[in-house]
């Protein structure tokens, strides 16, 4: 599962103080003084929303705060130059980086878009020696830009790529063999190509620190008596997340060397060949037994479900179960998720249906976030799960915060059901497939549903819509969304008022990204009055236009108005009235200078 | 579907679809409560793109416009819903399924394609294809091609575009040299060549698309020197299966 950073707000792209000369205002000793005492009680705050108000207290407090954060979040990488924040923040030891929008995971970003980690590794080579860790999330990484940041840190500890390209097992052996203080290499979901380089024997002999090596993503054959040796030298290992290739007996061999694990991911969890009746195997069992810290299980990439008992010993203990790769019924399920009552993160296919969706909610009162993912990503008349399983759980699992759910039906009254039951909801993300699907009982649109969403929990600040919705739907998003930063819109909507009822209602939002719905120039220009608050705004195939976007990019000089279409050439650009494809835009002290041809910057 | 023509017929007018996604997304909507569906290897649009991202490392834009535009000829029929550059906007294919729709990310689409047994779905068939004397393999999905052809034009757009002068030797800088690279690939001097289901080798070409894309594990593109033997084998192979 993806793990992000502790909350962190956006605002790390502040201009720097004018001058940087130390002592202009005041006698050159008092304000050393005042610094020196400063920067000795600001090491103790750590959240970086304080931090950012610290630094706007003045000039000289602004300086003392740059010159202790520790950790860098750039939360848009185009936000800021490299050169910039490097400038501003001299002692950092740990960056944070964050690149792509998010629907370029669904195929909406046309390919080399940008958000490359070169000009960022090269910038950090030089200013931060002593950089410790590097999280990169919808990143363009090279094996190059990898080799440059296993050469220039010397006391590195901690990569984690998230959804990032670009790499192959090529970079990811120069990290092995250079970066000998490494604890944590946590790749997820990231696209890793299969250059043939044996990365898992590049460690370094000798006993090492890896407290964290997570690579199911990677899609290639490992060698897998290098790893045996490596997870025997690696005491202090608590995270090992295997990938596909990886079968039960080797998973087997694995978990009797490393007792002391939390987070396991079991790769395949099927033999390599066919087991023959009679064949002696192993008991799975006892080895996930003797895995007493055993909190968070994930893989089962190619489960046969006959294995499943061996996780029973451990289920009494997990917090944590990614079956979302897993092809399992309800029956299947319920032997499992019966045992699983201190569970708070579940991720599950939808072959479990309504009734595996009953099982959870019966057992599992500690739920904090759910994920249902579909096995056929199809618009069907029928699916698996629907509004029952969902009021199932919405009526069992009193402590949800987080859901993700895919479904081919929903109702409004079970949406309904679960705004009045799960108060502490701060995420609701439905994706009803069927676009522009009404409740399946009542035939209306779903805007009563979502609409109680936004009414009833409060703490919300994330939220996904989905099916048939009217302009009204967004009306109650602007009226009672306050704290809803992140929103998702797709094939929603009449007109643009909806828009509208967004923009000038839900003063937190920091993040909108909208497809294939009717908003167009005069909604886009309701926001004028926000979008320096916002991270980004998306909008893909709607109605906006060229002039309009040019408008705004007019009006508000601190935006990037990026506008590009897939088939988009530099000579071809269109007409001011043409309807853009893609805009997307966003706050920033820097103009890119990597922007491929097809963009076009206004 | 019912519900759907409910729908249409309460909000009273078909055209209330038009306003949203114009006639290509009124099509496909329909389409898709119909309930037909979409092999998952057809639709070229969202597959030519993972194709392209396939295509991971040192792709130059170059080299991603090209494998974009072949596979991409439907592209504009899918996503280029509004018309952006005042084109008239195609129709996409009846069975059409959206970009990007549902939302579940590439990575897990993939891999639950491969996994999906439900019927009416075809299976990805990715291969692994190598070139001699290329630093990096890559990956196809052969179902995304209807002839050796396609899969030829794809092939020689994945391996002639290696950015010149960032990898390390003088001889790798003249391999990654682009007409050279073209003329090595047009010229008989390089052979593709395939693992089939028995573990042989076999010259690309002999046998039926059809045949090739069910046998064929894994591509080499291979220095003619070392092909001269597969020939005759290839031969033999289909007398005996015939």
């Amino acid at each position: 599962m993806s793990h992000d950073p502790a909350e962190m707000s956006e605002d790390d792209e502040r201009a720097p103080p004018a001058d940087r000369g130390r002592a202009e205002y005041a006698s050159p000793h008092a304000d050393q003084v005042l610094e020196n005492v400063l920067e000795n009680v600001l090491v103790f705050l750590t959240c970086r929303r304080d931090r950012n108000s610290v630094s706007l207290v003045c000039k000289s407090w602004c300086r003392a705060e740059a010159l202790t954060r520790p950790e860098l979040f750039i939360g848009n990488c185009y936000a800021v130059s490299p050169a910039r924040a490097t400038e501003r923040f001299e002692r950092v030891r740990s960056v944070a980086l964050k690149g792509k929008p998010r629907f370029a995971d669904f195929s909406l970003l046309p390919p080399d878009w940008g958000a490359h980690f070169a000009p960022w590794v090269s910038a950090m080579a030089g200013a931060y020696p002593g950089l410790e860790k590097v999280y990169l999330k919808r990143m363009s990484v090279t094996d190059e830009d990898l080799a440059v940041l296993a050469r220039s840190f010397p006391r590195f500890k901690e990569l984690a790529l998230v959804c990032c390209e670009g790499f192959g097992t090529s970079g990811l052996a120069v990290v092995a063999s250079h970066c000998r203080q490494l604890r944590v290499l946590d790749l997820i979901e990231s696209e890793v190509t299969d250059d043939e380089v044996d990365w898992i024997s590049c460690f370094p002999d000798g006993a090492t620190s890896l407290e964290s090596l997570i690579f199911d993503c990677v899609e290639c054959p490992i060698n897998f008596d290098a790893l045996e040796k490596l997870v025997a030298r690696s005491s202090s290992l608590k995270k090992l997340r295997l990938n596909i290739y990886v079968c039960i007996g080797q998973l087997y061999r694995l978990m009797i060397r490393a007792p002391q694990l939390t987070h396991l991911g079991t790769g395949s969890f099927s033999p390599s060949e066919i087991v023959q009746q009679g064949d002696q195997e192993p008991d799975y069992a006892s080895a996930f037994a003797a895995c007493r810290s055993l909190v968070c299980l994930s893989g089962f990439r190619e489960i046969i479900p006959d294995y499943l008992p061996a996780i029973y010993p451990v289920c009494a203990n997990l917090t944590s179960l990614n079956f979302s790769y897993a092809n399992i019924n309800a029956e299947q399920l319920r032997s499992v998720i019966s045992r699983c009552h201190k569970l708070q993160i579940f991720w599950v296919l939808d072959s479990i249906c309504d009734e595996g969706l009953q099982a959870v909610a019966a057992t599992c009162k500690d739920l904090r976030e759910l994920r249902v993912f579909p096995i056929d990503a199809m618009e069907n008349n029928e699916g698996p799960v629907s509004d029952v399983g969902f009021l199932a759980i919405a009526e069992g699992c009193r402590k949800l915060q987080s859901i993700l759910y895919f479904c081919q039906q929903m109702t409004n009254a079970a949406v309904i059901a679960m705004s009045n039951n799960c108060p502490d909801l701060v995420v609701f993300r439905l994706c009803i497939i069927p676009r522009y699907q009404a409740d399946r009982i009542t035939e209306e649109p779903m805007d009563e549903g979502f609409g109680a969403i936004v009414k009833n929990c409060k703490k919300l600040t994330r939220l996904a819509v989905s099916g048939l919705l009217t302009d009204r739907a967004f009306s109650y998003i602007g009226q009672y969304g306050k704290l809803v930063q992140t929103l998702s819109v797709a094939f929603n909507g009449d007109s643009d008022m909806g828009l509208k009822y967004v923009l000038e209602g839900c003063s937190s939002l920091q993040k909108l990204e909208i497809r294939d719905s009717p908003f167009g120039d005069s909604a886009l220009l309701s926001g004028l009055h926000h979008y320096y608050n916002m991270r980004f705004l998306w909008m893909s195939s709607c109605r906006v236009t060229r002039r309009g976007c040019r408008e705004i990019a007019r009006q508000m000089p601190g935006l990037v108005v990026e506008v590009f279409s897939w088939n988009n050439n530099a000579q071809d650009r269109g007409e001011e009235n043409d309807i853009v494809e893609t805009l997307y835009m966003y706050r920033s002290l820097a103009r890119r200078v990597d922007a491929p041809k097809y963009v076009e910057i206004l | 579907m019912e519900v759907g023509q409910k729908r249409v017929n309460m909000l009273g007018e078909d055209e209330t679809e038009l306003r949203l996604g114009l006639p290509g997304g009124g099509g496909d909507h329909v389409a898709a409560k119909n309930g037909t569906h979409t092999a998952k290897g057809s639709y070229n649009g969202k597959r030519g793109f993972n194709e392209t991202m396939d295509l991971k490392l040192k792709l130059s834009s170059k080299e991603t416009a090209a494998a974009t535009v072949d596979e991409g000829k439907d592209l504009p029929k899918e996503r280029n819903l509004l018309g952006g550059s005042g084109d008239s906007v195609k129709p996409p294919p009846a069975k059409a399924q959206v970009v990007g729709w549902p939302p579940v990310r590439s990575f897990r689409r993939n891999i639950l394609a491969q996994k999906s047994s439900t019927g009416g779905h075809e299976d990805a068939a990715f291969v692994k294809v190598s070139m001699d004397g290329a630093p990096y393999l890559r990956k196809v999905d052969l179902k995304m091609y209807k002839s050796y052809q396609e899969l030829s034009d794809a092939l020689g757009n994945m391996f002639s575009s290696f950015t010149i002068g960032t990898c390390g030797s003088q001889g790798m800088k003249d391999f990654m040299n682009e007409s050279k690279l073209m003329d090595l690939l047009n010229s008989s001097d390089y052979v593709p060549s395939y693992e089939d289901k028995d573990g042989d080798w076999m010259h690309v070409g002999d046998v039926p698309w059809e045949m090739f894309v069910d046998s064929c594990k894994r591509l080499r593109i291979m220095k003619g020197t070392e092909a001269i033997g597969l020939a005759p084998r290839a031969m033999e192979k289909c007398k005996n299966r015939s």
